[in-house]
């Protein structure tokens, strides 16, 4: 009894025929092969498996597929444009902001949607936006690191004329 | 984990959703945030042949003042009475308790009506409507009802609605001049269910209490109303023995159990606490501080 779904996932429209009770997580992972979105608990608490829908954070392990038919989904390997990292990319990098990078990728995506929300963040704020992803090495204050040099970062990048941004490059 | 298969539906008109809940009754659910029913499906813990998504009808996302009432519909987000100045302004103890429901991310997609549809005797929004003294409209195709949040709970995860209805709407009435109000909520870590929560809506009325509503999170079998304590207060002047009286009577009305995050005296002791500064802290709101 499959249900056809046509979800955009980072940018590209896909299509295909899913059983109701199949949650998000499992269609972009075993479907679509997106591996990248990890589920960590299974039970709505760590936050592993976050994607963006339609430009929120989302726990995709509590989500149906059929839920996000004709719907915008952002996973990480959405993250990167045109062979560039995303900022944030660069910044977890940068500061070490992970270990085993399991919780990594809900905790770019979760940061991510707080940079749009709020570009200049407090560490309040980026503690607080990421206080429904957990990570179990590195005791977040490497990862609170990268969020604020990701928010210099776009910020700076923002500020630059984009004639200027064209000539450097 | 995957739940047991159903049929899903996600009708676009509220009669649409009616008519299926008609058709299915006790077979089919109602599906708005999921935040708390996906992980019962997939634990098994229920497995409807029918799921009535209702997020497919955006009419139900609203909240909005209208002839003396505050109404609230099924699709509104915690996230969005996280962030809604009408809540923060006049409604405070709605927007100290919204930040406090799980976490930031179920806050995206858990909705009010959800959370006291579930029924969770440890939710925080129940508590909040018993001390509001809120109704709640429950529609089915043969009509609407409202029944007082305090006739809605009817033990852990049970409730007065029926197969055949939707929690159509969220019925609060308006605050008045002299509202103040506060939730004080008491976790292990973020995004913990509560130990104790005590949510106080008060209104003063010319240094007077004209009206005290006092809901507990956690300590009974489902959200409770501490009648006896919101009754001490009627009338009278919020001074430390009306204010202390208070909490005592509300802490008897708690009906704890000991588990992992504590004993019974603890958990009846928090009530107590919490009702004292929830209350100081709710008169000082109703006269336009804090």
């Amino acid at each position: 009894m499959g249900q056809p779904i046509t979800v955009t996932v980072n940018g590209e429209t896909r299509s295909a025929e899913v059983e109701p009770r199949l949650l998000l997580v499992h269609f972009l992972r075993e479907k679509l092969r997106l591996t990248g979105t990890h589920i960590g608990c299974d039970t709505t608490h760590c936050g592993a498996c976050t994607v963006l829908v339609e430009g929120t954070p989302v726990k995709s392990c509590t989500m149906l597929a059929v839920q996000a038919d004709g719907q915008q989904v952002t996973t990480v390997e959405g993250l990167m444009t045109s062979g560039a990292l995303h900022p944030i990319q660069v910044a977890f990098k940068q500061e070490h902001g992970l270990q085993c990078g399991f919780c990594t990728p809900g905790m770019m995506l979760t940061s991510v949607a707080l940079l749009k929300d709020n570009p200049d963040p407090s560490e309040d704020n980026i503690r607080w936006a990421l206080s429904g992803n957990i990570c179990r090495c590195t005791g977040y204050m490497n990862i609170v690191k990268a969020v604020k040099s990701a928010a210099v970062q776009m910020k700076a990048a923002a500020e630059v004329p984009a004639e200027t941004a064209a000539a450097r490059s | 984990m995957l739940p047991a298969p159903f049929e899903y539906h996600a009708p676009r008109t509220v009669d649409e959703a009616l008519d299926l809940l008609d058709e299915f009754g006790d077979d089919a659910k109602v599906l708005a945030g999921g935040q708390s029913l996906i992980p019962l499906l997939k634990l098994r813990f229920a497995s409807p042949g029918h799921l009535v998504d209702i997020n497919k009808i955006k009419e139900l996302d609203f909240i909005e003042e209208r002839d003396g009432t505050l109404r609230i519909g099924p699709l509104f987000r915690h996230k969005s009475a996280e962030r809604s100045t009408l809540l923060a302004s006049r409604y405070h103890v709605m927007a100290d308790a919204a930040p406090m429901i799980a976490d930031p991310i179920i806050r995206n997609r858990g909705t009010i009506a959800g959370s006291v549809a579930h029924a969770d005797p440890s939710g925080d929004w129940g508590t909040v409507l018993l001390a509001m003294d809120a109704g709640l409209v429950l529609r089915s195709k043969k009509g609407a009802r409202t029944v007082k949040a305090r006739d809605f709970f009817s033990g852990p995860f049970s409730t007065a609605l029926e197969p055949t209805e939707i929690l159509s709407e969220i019925r609060i009435p308006a605050a008045k001049a002299m509202t103040g109000g506060s939730y004080l909520k008491l976790e292990r870590k973020v995004g913990d269910f509560a130990t104790v929560a005590v949510a106080i809506h008060l209104r003063m009325d010319d240094g007077k209490v004209g009206s005290a509503g006092i809901g507990l999170t956690a300590v009974g079998p489902q959200n409770l109303k501490a009648e006896k304590a919101e009754a001490s207060l009627e009338g009278v002047r919020l001074d430390d023995a009306a204010i202390k009286q208070a909490a005592a009577l509300a802490a008897d009305a708690a009906d704890p159990k000991a588990d992992q995050r504590g004993s019974v005296e603890y958990k009846r002791n928090v009530v107590r606490v919490f009702t004292e500064r929830g209350l100081k802290r709710a008169s000082e709101r109703a006269r336009g501080g804090g």
